[in-house]
């Protein structure tokens, strides 16, 4: 049991959960996720450790609501409440070092996950430039924390409310131009880390990318995950999540994620009917 | 004496009723029943069943108490070497190993030495089992990792002794493959919950989501950094990761790993969906392809499901498939149908969903490395069989997280554990035993290792810690 200390809204359908955890506060590093279990009828889900607080001996979590458990979670689970299950960390770390410029893209709910990332390759020197994306003003969030700890914020939103209009891979590809990238993360959508795969590809620099497959148990005991990395099968949870996206097939992914699709929206259906 | 030649059969449910349920399938003895297959033993002296079990229960001696209807009595006989007797008498392949030496079995049927076991468990629990007791409190901690048989055995043992133990499970129910891979129509998780309470209710501490190689190291438990410094550790980690084949299409929607597939629908409750949150997917028809254990339960899960079609699709011969006798007789029973001599080749997938297995025909040569023959190819007798689902039985090796995240413990090519006869690794104070050590095996051999180990940790920490004393001379010292 996991016992929530603070949730916060911090976008349209996205909460940020601080979690009493002091054990996985300590030996999480970014780009590690946990798994999480609501109650004895819930399913495991994967969210990425958004931030950690060894003092305080707590993680935070950010949840968007898209299905059943994510929606449960945002709507039924608040301060002083408690998790069933929660492991981790999980998933092999970002590899951090002083690269020179590097640039963290984050899109929607990537926009959370992109910030432990950005704020250790500052911490570790780096020249940071941030590049979040969302569709919309009121569905972006978290951007001043990211403002925070990057060198260069670019904001972009699909209609122009705010920042400028566009997608997240524009602004990449103009940054590109720009001047010379030594390393990219891009966390988000999977067509948003396809297209800036896309761009990377076109400019020859190297992009990371974090995949969020389907998952059961997050150790390597499923296969679940697998995806197509170099034409090899891998798993996301024990040899990712992070992978070089070059290597990515993601229309593979794009295809794995569907396939419970249907069980998926009668399981949020049949939620939201007995609320 | 009248030698009664059959074996007392046990009633089951009824094949067209069970494989729409995930109800138990033998139903277990009944006590006249028991007593009347007890009574067909010739308690033999020497015994040779006792040398087919690899934890050397005292067959005769439990048979004759139950015959004397001292159900006591056989239970306390098997627990001096069986902490998991409802286990066992449900899973282990009897037929190899007890039963098969069974002096009976040479001109009639053996002793239903299984069912007898079960039956002792079953009556123990109807009693309200007691919890034993744990006396005595002996100096020193011990750390299991993994809560499978193995970790269960040597975690009993530890703390009868008196020792102060912590189980570390990564999933959030403990029992390993006995609740995340044997079916409930099998084994009932209910079972493996009761041993894992009676354990707690022992004073041993059961950490559940607990990532050992993530949240911590082995060494970390060793020194005693960020956790409880332990003085032992034994490290039962199973060979949970599984394999697929490497073939055109294999990352089609539909197609699981048997690990995945009776995960979903055994740990997590699939079957029970949507009332439990998991999904799992079947449809009209289903292959499977192994032959071993995992591909009967497999099957048998697909078509509790609601598969129209369950297939097992195996490139030997029946002879030569490695799951017990019981299991390929139940699921023929229950109409799974078997293609034999077949092997896939690839996957065929419509719009992401696989669709079709292309499967070869195969032929039996000269025996290989495992001493059984080898399967050959037959050239250009490829066909298709059109198929939902595909789920992978194939064979699992062990988890590399744990041998790779702790400092001087010694793997082979197959990714196993070096460990001696006591279980002692390469790395001082690190026990390893069960599926780990030997690669995927049997839950009784993992008990059995569980078992040793537990043993030596005691004569380890009793006789102060000298990695390299009388017991161990043959080692190199530190
Ligand atoms: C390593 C990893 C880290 C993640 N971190 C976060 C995070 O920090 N915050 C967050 O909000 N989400 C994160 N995700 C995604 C999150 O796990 C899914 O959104 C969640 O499983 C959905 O569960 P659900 O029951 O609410 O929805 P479901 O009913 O399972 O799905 C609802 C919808 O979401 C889509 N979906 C299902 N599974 C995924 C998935 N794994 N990724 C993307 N879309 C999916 C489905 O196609 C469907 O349209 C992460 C995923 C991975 C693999
Ligand atoms: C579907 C299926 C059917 C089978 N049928 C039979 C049968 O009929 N008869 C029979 O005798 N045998 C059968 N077997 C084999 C038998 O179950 C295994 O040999 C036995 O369970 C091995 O026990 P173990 O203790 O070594 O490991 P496991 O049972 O594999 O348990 C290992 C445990 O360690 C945990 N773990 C792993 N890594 C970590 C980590 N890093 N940190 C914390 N915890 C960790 C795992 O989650 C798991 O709970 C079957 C196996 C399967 C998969
Ligand atoms: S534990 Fe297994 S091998 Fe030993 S007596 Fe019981 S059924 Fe036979
Ligand atoms: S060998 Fe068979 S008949 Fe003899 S004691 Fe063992 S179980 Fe009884
Ligand atoms: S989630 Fe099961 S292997 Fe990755």
């Amino acid at each position: 049991m996991k016992k929530i200390l603070k949730k916060t809204k911090v976008g349209t359908g996205v909460w940020e959960y601080e979690i009493e955890a002091p054990l996985i506060a300590e030996s999480n590093k970014p780009g590690q996720f946990i798994i999480l279990r609501l109650h004895e009828k819930g399913e495991r889900i994967p969210l990425t450790i958004a931030d950690a607080s060894v003092e305080k001996g707590t993680i935070t979590i950010a949840a968007q609501s898209a299905g059943k458990t994510t929606t449960e979670l945002n709507d039924k689970y608040g301060e002083e409440d408690y998790i069933h299950d929660l492991a981790g960390p999980l998933g092999n770390p970002s590899e951090i070092e002083n690269y020179g410029n590097v640039v963290t893209i984050g899109g929607g709910v990537g926009i959370a996950l992109i910030y432990p990332i950005a704020k250790a390759l500052k911490e570790a020197g780096n020249h940071v430039t941030s590049i979040v994306g969302a569709q919309s003003a009121e569905k972006l969030f978290y951007e001043d924390k990211i403002g925070g700890v990057s060198d260069e914020l670019i904001i972009t939103t699909d209609d122009g409310s705010v920042g400028r209009k566009g997608f997240t891979s524009d602004a990449f590809e103009d940054v590109l131009n720009e001047r010379t990238i030594h390393k990219s993360w891009a966390i988000g959508p999977v067509i948003m880390m396809k297209v800036c795969s896309e761009v990377a590809s076109k400019y020859d620099t190297e992009l990371i990318v974090s995949l969020n497959t389907i998952m059961v148990d997050g150790t390597g005991m499923c296969g679940g995950c697998r995806v197509e990395v170099g034409d090899k099968a891998k798993f996301a949870c024990i040899n990712g999540p992070e992978f070089k996206a070059d290597r990515v097939d993601f229309d593979v992914l794009l295809q794995r994620n569907q396939t419970y699709v249907e069980e998926e929206k009668c399981a949020l259906d049949r939620y939201l009917e007995e609320e | 004496m009248d030698i009664k030649e059959d074996q007392i059969p046990m009633r089951e449910q009824d094949p067209g009723e069970r494989r729409k349920n995930f109800k138990e399938v033998p139903l277990g003895y009944s006590k006249e029943e028991a007593i009347e297959e007890a009574n067909r033993c010739l308690q033999c002296d020497p015994a040779p069943c006792i040398t087919g079990c690899p934890v050397e229960i005292n067959i005769p001696e439990f048979i004759r108490h139950i015959r004397e209807e001292d159900f006591q009595g056989a239970i306390d006989t098997i627990k001096e070497t069986n902490n998991l007797p409802a286990v066992t008498g449900r899973v282990c392949p009897q037929e190899e190993q007890c039963q098969e030496k069974c002096v009976m079995g040479r001109k009639w049927d053996p002793i239903a030495i299984g069912r007898l076991e079960r039956f002792a468990a079953e009556w123990e629990r109807d009693q309200g089992a007691e919890t034993p007791k744990v006396e005595k409190s002996t100096e020193g901690k011990v750390a299991i990792v993994g809560s499978g048989p193995s970790g269960l055995t040597a975690a009993s043992d530890l703390k009868k002794m008196g020792y102060e133990v912590t189980v570390f499970e990564q999933f959030h129910q403990p029992g390993g493959v006995l609740v995340y891979g044997i079916p409930e129509f099998r084994l009932p998780n209910d079972i493996v919950d009761g041993e894992v309470e009676t354990l707690e209710t022992m004073g041993v501490e059961v950490e559940r989501n607990t990532v050992v190689g993530r949240l911590f190291t082995v060494d970390d438990l060793l020194e005693g950094n960020k956790v409880d410094e332990y003085d032992a550790v034994f490290l039962g980690t199973g060979a949970g990761l599984p394999w697929f084949l490497g073939l055109p299409g294999e990352n089609l929607n539909g197609i699981y790993s048997a690990n995945e597939f009776l995960t979903r629908v055994n740990l997590m409750k699939a079957f029970k969906f949507p009332e439990y949150d998991t999904p799992v997917k079947v449809g009209k028809r289903v292959a499977t392809i192994g032959g071993g254990n995992v591909a009967m339960d497999s099957a048998r899960t697909a078509l509790r499901l609601g598969a129209e079609k369950s297939m097992i699709i195996y490139r030997r011969s029946e002879e030569q498939m490695p799951a017990r006798d019981e299991e390929i007789e139940h699921a023929k029973q229950e109409g799974i149908e078997f293609h034999l001599l077949r092997n896939p080749k690839r996957f065929i997938g419509d719009d992401g969903q696989v669709k079709k297995v292309e499967v070869v025909k195969m032929e039996l040569g000269e025996p290989d490395s495992s001493g059984r023959p080898r399967p050959i190819p037959i050239e250009g007798s490829e066909y298709e069989i059109p198929a939902d689902d595909v789920i992978m039985a194939i064979g699992t090796s062990p988890h590399p997280l744990v041998p790779r995240t702790t400092s001087g413990l010694e793997t082979n090519d197959r990714g196993t554990i070096n460990a001696d006869e006591n279980g002692r690794t390469t790395k001082r104070g690190v026990w390893a035993g069960g599926d780990i050590v030997t690669g995927a095996a049997t839950v009784i051999k993992a008990m059995g290792a569980g078992k040793t180990a537990a043993k030596d940790i005691d004569r380890w920490l009793a006789n102060g810690k000298g990695w390299r004393s009388d017991l161990d001379e043959d080692r190199e010292d530190e």
